[in-house]
């Protein structure tokens, strides 16, 4: 005889204690006025290179500061702290992502009202990250030349979940032949419209388009946020990605 | 490997449900999974076998309802099925469709209670 059974309904979001850290983050920020770029890529595409790079050729025209996560050890934070940026080092153990409330934490002692820009280095894996909205402005999604074509293909979740593809290394293109159509349509075939930017972090070629784009989209969102609120919903925001949604 | 994760915060989702409803047994919970949220369905369910062992849900099921990837088409001016996941475009005709519209669902939808 089967036990009898009531179905209740629920309707609970599974990360919503995520996604409430994620937004009053993303408030925070906003207010406090820093641009906030999280960057996932695979480990080995060359993250810590692009940051380190990308944070030493910042630092005269802005005040940048980076949270960098890793697994086990503190070594990307140590290579970091040579571009003289303020850099902390969150440690997941054994999780393979940072979640809004690690962000959270590693930010204590610090004022963001002191800072222009703020980089998120996720720990390296292009699965786990794509589910966790860490209150990010721009999400970076990196992939290098030495990895091959069709990395948006094995992967389109996180890119769908980013707003900007960065592919790297592209110093190394011609070396491993890297086939740079195939490339750019693999990451339109996961996600359409998708910006695609190209650098090298050792010879810099791209890096200053890179630095003009984040400049650009830093001062639009400040415009946005002395315009008043209107953006603030964001619904509003036309960007397909589905962080800070829901 | 955050299945694990994802399965520990459905348990305390189930629970925290259960605890207003009279801490009512927990027989089975119903999810909605999106194929965009990121999660692989068998990870989930192994791993929630896993986390509910020593919690006021152990023996409880946990049932998938997957949703399908749809998103809004320019051309057809409605919402459509998207081809694939690697292939984010209207089924019916082809455009590209960057705005999704179903797809990234985690979320309890319903859970079965003993009376």
């Amino acid at each position: 005889m089967s036990r009898p059974t009531r179905l209740v309904e629920v309707r609970q979001k599974v990360l919503k204690q995520n996604d409430v850290v994620a937004r009053e983050l993303r408030d925070r920020f906003r207010s406090a006025g820093v641009f906030v770029v999280s960057l996932v890529s695979s480990p080995g595409s060359g993250k810590t290179a692009f940051l380190e790079k990308t944070l030493t050729m910042m630092r005269g025209e802005f005040r940048v500061a980076a949270l960098v996560g890793d697994l086990a050890t503190d070594n990307d934070a140590k290579r970091l702290a040579r571009s003289q940026a303020p850099v902390k080092q969150i440690t997941t153990g054994t999780l393979c992502h940072l979640e809004a409330e690690m962000v959270r934490a590693a930010l204590e002692g610090w004022d963001e009202r002191e800072l222009d820009f703020l980089f998120i280095e996720n720990v390296g894996n292009l699965v786990c990250p794509a589910t966790f909205d860490l209150g990010e402005e721009l999400r970076l999604v990196l992939f290098s030349t030495t990895e091959g074509e069709d990395k948006p293909l094995k992967y389109p979740t996180i890119f769908n979940t980013a707003d900007i593809a960065v592919i790297t290394k592209i110093d190394l293109a011609d070396a491993v032949e890297f086939n740079r159509e195939a490339a750019h349509r693999n990451i339109q075939s996961v996600r359409p419209g998708m910006e695609i930017m190209e650098v090298s972090s050792k010879s810099g070629r791209g890096m200053e388009e890179f630095i003009s784009y984040l400049r650009m989209r830093r001062a639009e969102s400040r415009g946005a946020a002395a315009k008043g609120n209107e953006l603030r919903d964001f619904s509003l925001v036309p960007s397909p990605s589905g962080r800070g949604l829901g | 490997m955050h299945e694990l994760s994802i399965a520990m915060s459905i348990i305390d989702t189930a629970t925290e449900e259960a605890a207003k409803l009279d801490n009512a047994q927990v027989l089975a919970v119903h999810l909605k999974l999106g194929p965009m949220a990121g999660v692989v369905k068998e990870a989930l369910l192994a791993s929630y076998e896993m986390a509910s062992e020593n919690s006021p849900l152990a023996g409880s099921k946990l049932v998938i309802v997957e949703t399908e990837l749809r998103a809004y088409c320019p051309v057809c001016e409605t919402e459509r099925a998207v081809v694939s996941l690697t292939d984010i475009s209207c089924s019916n005709c082809g455009t590209p469709t960057p705005q999704i519209t179903s797809g990234r669902e985690l979320e309890v939808t319903a859970m079965e209670i003993a009376q």
